[in-house]
């Protein structure tokens, strides 16, 4: 059981990290608001895709469902205000390039 | 009976916005008033002198999972006054009606979500209701919808999302391993294989998590600007209890009861909240602008929290949460002065405001209270706290911390006295020589806060009976 | 096992196309396909309802959200899109290249991971553990919800344009 779980494992969380990385770089490099909110969006299919293995693996799916199901009712409603957000500040500058915007402490 | 701390403002806003109760919008700010009152009612009859007081709460129709401890009741106590607080403030900060209907709404959800995030005793509806308060506090901060708040805000969604994941893969990693979400579960199941790299690996992430939402050094990025920059009555509240109780209750309550103490977290403890109060002490000396001070002012109080977690020992573990009520206090009555000062004058920096104990007697002399206390000076709240907190490093041994914290609080006392003497002692600028003193909100909710201060610094004798023994008793 | 890792290949391509894509509209569009991808495998791994929800939410409702608002902010001007794609291309060409390294290097380390799995018990329906075990998880997402359309209430008035 232990090996056969292990083997289980292992590629999906090898994906998991690569998907994690493609995120982290995705929110860091860019400047452009929108795709840093893309970049967060896939940190979320990263662990949702964690939390669907972890429960393969022991067994819970019920248990793991209802942990992906509410996780999709959080990000759905963090991404309305982040991009609520987003419109604010386009409606003050016109613009989404986040050079020009975040400068702005003296 | 417990569950109606989280639904009774949840079934409040559903009845005040449904459509046919047009008339009754006006009185929700008066329910509001009444419930957080109650709440601070509750919270103070509830406390045990004995030393486990635990009830869960077995409805006949849902079974929740939540648990009352005293750890759970200081957070329901800070939260409750100092929502009190931010909605006395909030009627001279918001203009019209309309707004301020959509603010008191904001913060019942506020309420239900932090009283949800106390009593909960599971992993998964942690996180859930942690999110909802984070979610409602992205939308209190770009109230106002000005550019400042806008790009704050978006730094702090972004940062605080990527500390959410950062979670739920702890979780994640937690369910592969245990098999379920409650607490009881997985810490026999931790506590029967301590070395598992899989588990070091998952406590390792849900800290870092915890500190991204905390603001502690080295995560800090957020905390300075979104303080600074969002609207007044929204400050108090973040300063007051969300950034704490988000970050820092979160990992008290998952460190005491799922992870169980281990040398190597407490040593990273340690080091986080002595380096935190030194990057935030320091930090805090060159700022110009008073609510970026305070911002800076609140890692490093929060570093001593830390510090006082990592001790690993209940004189430790009271102190810290003794600690968390002090800072909400005397953070709120710091944010109430500046607001206060802010709707008279118009400014912020400091090097523009100038004996203003003058014309603002009030002001000046609870924001004496208030620095006081939180320079950890005799015999204010703030002196018990810190005095907790390092007696507890010196019995169990870390004694360069210990002198440290005592070393650092002096500097606390250094920058909050310059910012004392730069905004209200010395020289009346001439500007603002005809302004009055503040309102009479502002001034009701600096004296209630300032009262609350003199009455647990003096009384400490009953204080220490009733509060602080049944929190050491807590830990486990 | 071999079919699991040509998904997971897929989902991969997928995110990889919507970090580097110049195009806004595009990376939304790879946005939807993986959460389409992620679908598939949720069919695969036994959890239905969890994979239904996926597929309507997340590749259904987030990317109008992420379309909606990107039709409503101005696009760039043509010699900035020029300048903008170079500078992309010279700032996230090396990104697939960082990522077949770390799968190669990640693949090759072999920790040792003793799991000891819980054990095993009854099968029960996503639904029965929702509503019979954990309706805090129920009443939180509610409160989650109604939050949501506040915000949409109070941040998106003054753009003139309703959000659902």
């Amino acid at each position: 059981m232990n090996i056969e779980a292990l083997q289980i494992f292992w590629p999906f969380s090898l994906f998991v990290i690569m998907l994690f990385i493609i995120g982290i770089y995705c929110i860091s490099i860019t400047f452009n608001l929108i795709r840093a909110l893309l970049g967060v969006e896939i940190l979320i299919k990263a662990v949702t895709l964690l939390i669907i293995v972890a429960g393969f693996i022991s067994g819970r799916t019920a248990l793991a469902q209802a942990v992906v199901i509410s996780l999709i009712v959080v990000e759905a409603v963090s991404i309305t205000v982040a991009v609520g957000i987003v419109l604010g500040i386009h409606g003050h500058n016109n613009s989404l390039d986040a050079r020009k915007i975040l400068d702005t402490d003296k | 009976m417990l569950s109606l701390l989280i639904t009774i403002p949840f079934f409040s806003i559903l009845v005040f916005n449904m459509p046919f109760f047009g008339y009754l919008r006006r009185a929700i700010t008066v329910w509001a008033y009444v419930l957080f009152c109650a709440q601070i009612a509750l919270a103070i009859r509830l406390f045990s002198p004995v030393f486990l007081n635990d009830f869960i709460s077995r409805g006949h129709l849902f079974n929740f999972n939540i648990a009352l401890d005293n750890l759970s009741l200081i957070v329901i106590l800070s939260s409750a006054i100092v929502l009190f607080v931010t909605l006395i403030i909030s009627t001279y900060v918001i203009d019209s009606e309309k707004k301020r209907f959509n603010f008191v709404n904001l913060l019942l959800f506020a309420q239900s979500g932090l009283n949800g995030l106390a009593l909960s005793r599971d992993m998964f509806s942690l996180y859930i209701f942690l999110e909802i308060v984070a979610i409602t506090s992205y939308i209190l901060i770009v109230f106002n919808k000005d550019i400042k708040a806008l790009s704050a805000a978006f730094k702090y969604v972004i940062l605080s999302t990527v500390a959410s994941v950062l979670m739920v893969s702890s979780i994640a990693l937690i369910l592969l391993l245990s098999g379920d979400t409650k607490f009881s579960v997985i810490h026999t199941v931790i506590s029967g294989q301590p070395t598992n790299f899989l588990i070091m690996f998952s406590v390792a992430l849900f800290v870092c998590a915890a500190f991204i939402k905390a603001g502690v050094v080295p995560f800090h990025g957020w905390l300075p600007e979104v303080y600074s920059h969002s609207p007044a009555a929204v400050s108090v509240l973040f300063a007051g209890i969300i950034s704490k109780a988000l970050g820092i209750y979160t990992l008290m309550r998952v460190v005491n009861d799922v992870f169980g103490t281990n040398a190597k977290l407490n040593s990273a403890l340690l080091f986080v909240g002595i380096v935190s109060i030194a990057v935030g002490a320091l930090a805090a000396l060159v700022q110009k602008d008073f609510k970026r001070m305070l911002g800076f002012s609140s890692i490093s109080q929060i570093g001593y929290i830390i510090l006082g977690l990592g001790c690993g020992s209940p004189l430790g573990f009271a102190g810290a949460a003794f600690h968390i009520f002090n800072h909400a206090i005397f953070k709120s009555l710091l944010f109430v002065n500046s607001a206060a000062i802010e709707s008279r004058t118009r400014t912020t920096r400091m090097e523009n405001l100038g004996g203003l104990s003058r014309v603002m007697p009030i002001t000046g002399l609870t924001s004496v209270f208030g620095f006081v206390s939180a320079a950890g000076l005799p015999p204010l709240a703030g002196f018990w706290s810190k005095l907790l907190i390092v007696l507890a490093l010196v019995v169990s041994g870390h004694l360069v911390y210990a002198i440290l914290a005592i070393v650092l609080s002096a500097l606390t006392l250094a920058y909050l006295l310059s910012m004392q003497r730069m905004v209200f002692f010395g020289k009346l600028n001439e500007r603002f020589s005809g302004i009055k003193e503040a309102d009479f909100g502002f001034s009701l909710s600096s004296i209630i806060l300032a009262a609350i201060i003199i009455f647990t610094g003096l009384f400490y004798p009953f204080v220490l009976g009733k509060f602080i023994l049944p929190l050491a008793g807590v830990f486990k | 096992m071999n079919l699991n890792i040509a998904i997971l290949i897929i989902l991969l391509m997928a995110a990889l196309w919507a970090t580097m894509t110049r195009s806004l509209l595009r990376a939304a569009i790879a946005l939807a396909l993986m959460s389409l991808v992620l679908t598939v495998i949720m069919f695969r791994l036994n959890s239905s309802l969890a994979a239904v929800f996926e597929l309507s939410v997340c590749a259904g409702l987030i990317p109008v959200l992420f379309v909606s608002t990107i039709s409503l902010t101005h696009p760039l001007t043509k010699e900035e899109v020029l300048q903008h794609m170079k500078d992309r291309i010279r700032r996230f060409w090396y990104l697939p290249f960082i990522i077949v390294a770390a799968g190669i290097a990640l693949s090759l380390i072999t920790v040792k991971l003793n799991i000891k799995l819980p054990p095993p018990e009854a099968v029960k329906s996503a639904r029965a553990v929702l509503w019979n075990e954990r309706p805090l998880y129920l009443a939180g997402q509610i409160i989650i919800l109604l939050i949501g359309a506040f915000s949409v209430v109070i941040l998106f008035k003054e753009s003139g344009k309703d959000e659902h």
